[in-house]
């Protein structure tokens, strides 16, 4: 007997999935730009293929990353992904045992223990290929099972997977999860029942099965359970390609596409698609989000892709994200949550006019110099960062053209945020002129806005792009400037664009150490917290940003430093404005804390020796 | 027996306070933070709109102390509480004292103009506020800057700390705009040469002859006033500095050097206040000034029976206002120790 | 509202005075609803004098408020076209308006309103 009525429910839900997954595939794959699948299709015969395997099993399987935030939260989601697999796998296996290798229709393995009662196995025998089989499969789905129990656990505990808040998710996505959860236990009920029945089963469904047999009737309670079973595999097959667990078979194209080169274009498409549908809504980025706390739960990364995925989105939504990249760093999946917004922003902000034609008479700057400063527009709202960069620069000997001394036209990071892209290249053009013109080899930057722009999107070949911190870390190094310890306590404050977005995070501390005592704090570098006064965001009030920036406050200065160090001009403004502790930017500090350097001590002692001989 | 009231602050409104109830028959004692009496009249020069003499004005409150008022200085309140009909209060220094009435004259602090980075106050050495100007005037040392220069051009920045939801002060320090006037006014007597301009959002002129005083700081002194909010300044190389406003009535963005930049300082809560009202357990009101129970009606009285408020503490005041508000504190405590 | 030319036996230049009533207000109330701070402007200049395009060519948002209150709209997508969305003025702005989003949803308005009308 290989066939009966009920895995109709299943088979029917499994032909629609494909069918379903075929139409969404080939309509992303003709989406795609041709260069794209140019690439994608060079990567199916390249080494690239190897490294995605790699990705996904380590991932999409075994869920690396999650465990790396949560142990239990990690050993959830491997459990059913791990095991389902694994019941998959081992279960055609076994079936092949019995139909002595012959390939068999899709629903037989999955319900090979109604059609198989091997009753030559005894129940708790490992050591023959099918009582093997037996042992494995009631393991496998043991493991599955426990999965399941954490993730019920996980609805009222959600703390102990690391998660302070969890997903709101639509109805949808619940008849989607209930169908999901009771797939395996309703496995475990037909497998243990027709175990009872037949003295068969392994060492769970066997003992089940036995224990069923003393209570309940079975031989009428096996077959409605099979149904059951069935019925359940199919709402989840069918569910599924509009529900949250369409991630599953769309996160392993995400992968492939990403180590094939692939990205997001400058209009959301094909890729941006995949992105979306890459989402499995777990809900690690909530409790990152720093919107929460201004009370903008809705505009969080997963709500946001679900506004995408939905066809929903509201410019209210796409503009209330400070694109502080914390979610990114957070997301399991690593889905360019930024990209996505500054996409939808580009779709919302697609009629705005902008004319920099008035900057075409901008005079050039004649001097010619090594070194070229650019305060950046937020940097002439902080004379105190200003000012000591220029004291540095005169304490290392270091000659510099003050490229925006008179104040500076706009480095384009504020309208690419906005979603402006042409209007910033306009920008990024003009000042590409300018900076070219003054022949420098290192451009120096006191702001972490402009330095990521200047670095990603500027063509500026031969300049090094450096932000003052780093800048000043070499000069330390190469014994230009030599620093004076303090007895000052410090906490030091990483910046989004120069950490997350630069990877910045060494050198301001190291300078920073030879000045004063740093403490650790609680979330810094990648995890570092936004100040509040992002530029990213376009609609967060003054109300929502001050409680951001007082609940980073409080975070920052839990060990009660002495003075709160950072590197950027917009965070110093906006701590400054908490008026809770002394703010700092680190090249301040630096200019309070250096000593002459050694040519200009030389010099100093030639002019004493001078003295003491007349 | 004799009724015992505790006045906290002696600066102009905790001495007049004092004066007055004393006058009126209750043992008083005033309590002050620091070595001595005065508050910030200490060290102002000049008031407005008669340019009485600060140190004069202040010998003359002064004057009215009589010897059975006991002055506490140097004395921290660290205990304030109300038990029964009475109140304790406790100083840091093992001081302590009953009282059947206590009178709030802890005053303001004058801004931090550091808070306003972008204006260069702490970084670019001509920019100075106007209390370091009042400062300048009482020593009578000779008018320059900190260049050593007599300044060509003089600038007065109004709203300083003030009406700023920046720096968490939207209220108007009400005080700035006269004694901008004022100021500009005494320095032009000291720097006839000089050329004097005032950055205002709006002139608020509202007492007897601060009009007459802005009429004649026009007519007199040319003093000019541009209407137009400093956004920054910066320094050129020879240590001028660099102001950057629009002039708004032309609709122009305005650069202009001056050789030194005053700022006027606004009038802010202070922190120690919060902390009494906190022992007290009165209400804290999001701009930090006490709140009395009624602006209008009952302006010196709180929401606790026998706790009074008189001064810049419930809000900025004049020195004028000030001690006519101390002496109706003082008849507010009387009316409730009487009855 | 009609309004019929009266015959004072004078004329008055209609491109000097601002004809409040005949303007168009609609544009400024989807702004103010979009971006409620518009209000709060007490047109200190703190934003014009900052202003990096202002540096460079006649731009003062102070104006553009003024002028969007008054219902004078037309030319107004030229004025705010200049903005480079910096920020400097809402780092300056006493009063906290988010100016930012304030040209943004001016541009958009006007926007709609150019497509509409064609």
């Amino acid at each position: 007997m290989t066939f009966d009525l009920f895995v109709l429910p299943f088979f029917i839900g499994l032909l629609f999935l494909l069918g379903v997954l075929v139409v969404k595939y080939s309509r992303w794959i003709a989406m795609m730009d041709a260069s794209d699948r140019v690439k994608a299709g060079m990567a199916l015969f390249s080494f690239s293929l190897l490294k995605t395997i790699k990705e996904i099993f380590m991932e999409s399987l075994l869920h690396r990353r999650m465990f790396k935030r949560n142990p239990l939260l990690g050993f959830m989601h491997m459990s059913f992904a791990l095991g389902w697999l694994l019941l998959i796998v081992m279960g055609n296996l076994e079936s092949r045992v019995y139909s002595g290798g012959h390939i068999n229709p899709p629903y037989y393995p999955i319900f090979l223990k109604f059609f198989i009662h091997d009753k030559r196995v005894l129940p708790f025998e490992i050591f023959t290929l099918p009582g093997f089989f037996r042992f494995i499969m009631d393991l496998i789905l043991l493991f599955v099972l426990s999965g399941l129990v954490l993730a019920l656990f996980k609805r009222t505990r959600s703390k102990w997977f690391g998660l302070k808040r969890t997903t709101v998710h639509n109805s949808f996505d619940k008849w989607a999860i209930t169908s999901l959860w009771l797939i395996f236990p309703m496995r475990l009920l037909a497998e243990s029942f027709t175990a009872g029945i037949y003295k068969g089963g392994g060492f769970l469904t066997n003992t089940l099965g036995s224990f069923f047999n003393l209570i309940f009737p079975l031989e009428y309670l096996a077959y409605p359970a099979w149904w059951a079973y069935s019925f359940m595999l199919g709402i989840f097959f069918v569910t599924l390609p509009w529900s949250r667990f369409m991630h599953i078979p769309t996160e392993v194209i995400l992968i492939f596409l990403r180590n094939a080169g692939i990205e997001q274009g400058k209009y959301p498409g094909s890729f941006s698609e995949i992105e979306i549908n890459s989402c499995p809504r777990c809900g690690v980025c909530i409790d990152v989000c720093q919107m929460n706390q201004a009370g903008l739960t809705g505009s969080t990364a997963v709500y946001f892709i679900r506004s995408l995925r939905d066809q929903q989105t509201d410019v209210q939504l796409n503009s209330n994200c400070m694109m502080c990249g914390r979610c990114l760093e957070a997301c399991p999946v690593g889905i360019d949550t930024l990209g996505l917004r500054v996409g939808a922003r580009r779709v919302d902000n697609k009629g705005i006019i902008s004319d920099f034609s008035y900057l075409m008479k901008q005079p050039l700057i004649k001097k010619k110099t090594e070194v070229v400063y650019f305060a950046g527009c937020m940097g002439h709202l902080t004379p105190g960062v200003k000012r000591a960069m220029l004291q540095i620069f005169e304490k290392a000997g270091i000659g510099y053209t003050f490229l925006d001394e008179d104040g500076s036209i706009c480095c384009g990071r504020p309208l690419k945020l906005a979603g402006m892209q042409e209007a910033a290249l306009k920008l990024v053009s003009e000042n590409t002129v300018k900076i070219k013109n003054t022949g420098a080899k290192i451009l120096v930057t006191s702001c972490p806005i402009c330095y990521k722009v200047f670095n990603n999107d500027y063509k500026l070949e031969g300049i090094t792009v450096m932000h003052h911190s780093v800048f000043i870390d070499n000069l330390v190094k190469e014994g230009k400037l030599i620093l004076r310890p303090s007895a000052l306590k410090a906490v030091y404050h990483d910046p989004c664009e120069l950490g997350r977005g630069s990877g910045i995070y060494e050198q301001p501390r190291n300078v920073l150490k030879q000045i004063a005592e740093v403490s650790d704090v609680a979330e810094e570098r990648a995890n570092s917290l936004c100040c509040g006064g992002s530029i990213g965001d376009l609609a967060m009030n003054a109300i929502q940003r001050n409680v951001i920036r007082d609940n980073a406050l409080n975070i920052l200065c839990q060990s009660r430093p002495d003075v709160l160090v950072t590197a950027c001009p917009l965070c110093k403004k906006t701590f400054d404005s908490g008026n809770t502790i002394v703010v700092k930017d680190i090249a301040e500090l630096v200019a309070d804390n250096m000593e002459p350097n050694k040519l200009q001590l030389h010099a100093a002692e030639l002019i004493d020796q001078q003295c003491v001989i007349s | 027996m004799e009724k015992h009231v505790v006045v906290i602050g002696a600066g102009p409104a905790g001495l007049e306070t004092s004066a007055s109830l004393s006058k009126l028959g209750f043992r008083v004692t005033l309590v002050e933070k620091e070595e001595a009496t005065g508050g910030h009249l200490k060290k102002w020069h000049a008031l407005f709109p008669t340019l009485l003499s600060g140190k004069d004005a202040l010998e003359s409150i002064t004057k009215e102390l009589n010897s059975t008022i006991k002055i506490q200085t140097a004395t921290k309140i660290t205990g304030l509480e109300a038990v029964n009909d009475y109140f304790t209060i406790s100083g840091h220094n093992g001081w302590q004292e009953k009282a059947d009435a206590v009178v709030l004259t802890t005053g303001f602090q004058l801004f931090d103009s550091h808070r306003k980075e972008e204006y260069g106050y702490g970084i670019y050495e001509n920019v100075i506020t106007s209390a370091d100007l009042e400062e300048l005037f009482a020593s009578g040392k000779e008018f320059v800057n900190r260049h050593g220069n007599k300044p060509e051009r003089v600038g007065f920045v109004h709203c300083v700390g003030s009406r700023d939801e920046k720096v968490n002060n939207l209220h108007c320090s009400k005080v700035c705009c006269i004694t901008a006037v004022k100021q500009a006014i005494e320095v032009k007597q000291l720097l006839p040469d000089a050329e004097i301009f005032c950055f205002y959002m709006d002139l608020r002129m509202f007492g007897r002859h601060y009009e007459e005083l802005y009429k004649e700081a026009q007519e007199k002194y040319n003093i000019q006033f541009i209407r137009g909010r400093l956004s920054e300044s910066t320094e050129d190389h020879e240590g001028n500095i660099v102001v950057k406003v629009e002039d708004t009535l032309l609709g122009k963005p305005l650069r202009i050097k001056v050789g030194l930049l005053v700022l006027m300082a606004g009038m802010e809560p202070r922190a120690g206040t919060k902390s009494l009202t906190t022992m007290l357990g009165l209400k804290n009101v999001p701009d930090g000034f006490i709140q009395p129970v009624d602006e209008v009606l009952r302006s010196n009285f709180t929401e606790i029976p026998g706790v009074f408020v008189a001064g810049t503490c419930s809000g900025p005041k004049s020195v004028s206002d000030t001690l006519a508000d101390a002496r109706s504190a003082a008849l507010a405590v009387a009316d409730y120790l009487k009855s | 509202m009609e309004k019929k030319p009266k015959n004072f036996g004078y004329s008055v230049t209609r491109d000097r005075q601002i004809d409040f009533d005949a303007n168009n207000h609609d544009i400024c109330k989807i702004v103010t609803k979009a971006e409620p701070t518009l209000n709060l402007c007490i047109s200190c200049g703190s934003c014009a004098a900052t202003c990096t395009a202002g540096q460079f060519t006649d731009f003062s948002l102070r104006q553009v408020i003024l002028l969007l209150r008054r219902g004078e709209t037309k030319d107004l997508d030229k004025e705010v076209s200049k903005c480079m969305l910096c920020g400097k003025c809402q780092l300056v702005c006493p009063r906290n308006v988010s100016t930012r989003n304030l040209v943004i949803q001016i541009s958009k308005a006007l926007c709609d309103n150019r497509m509409s009308a064609s």
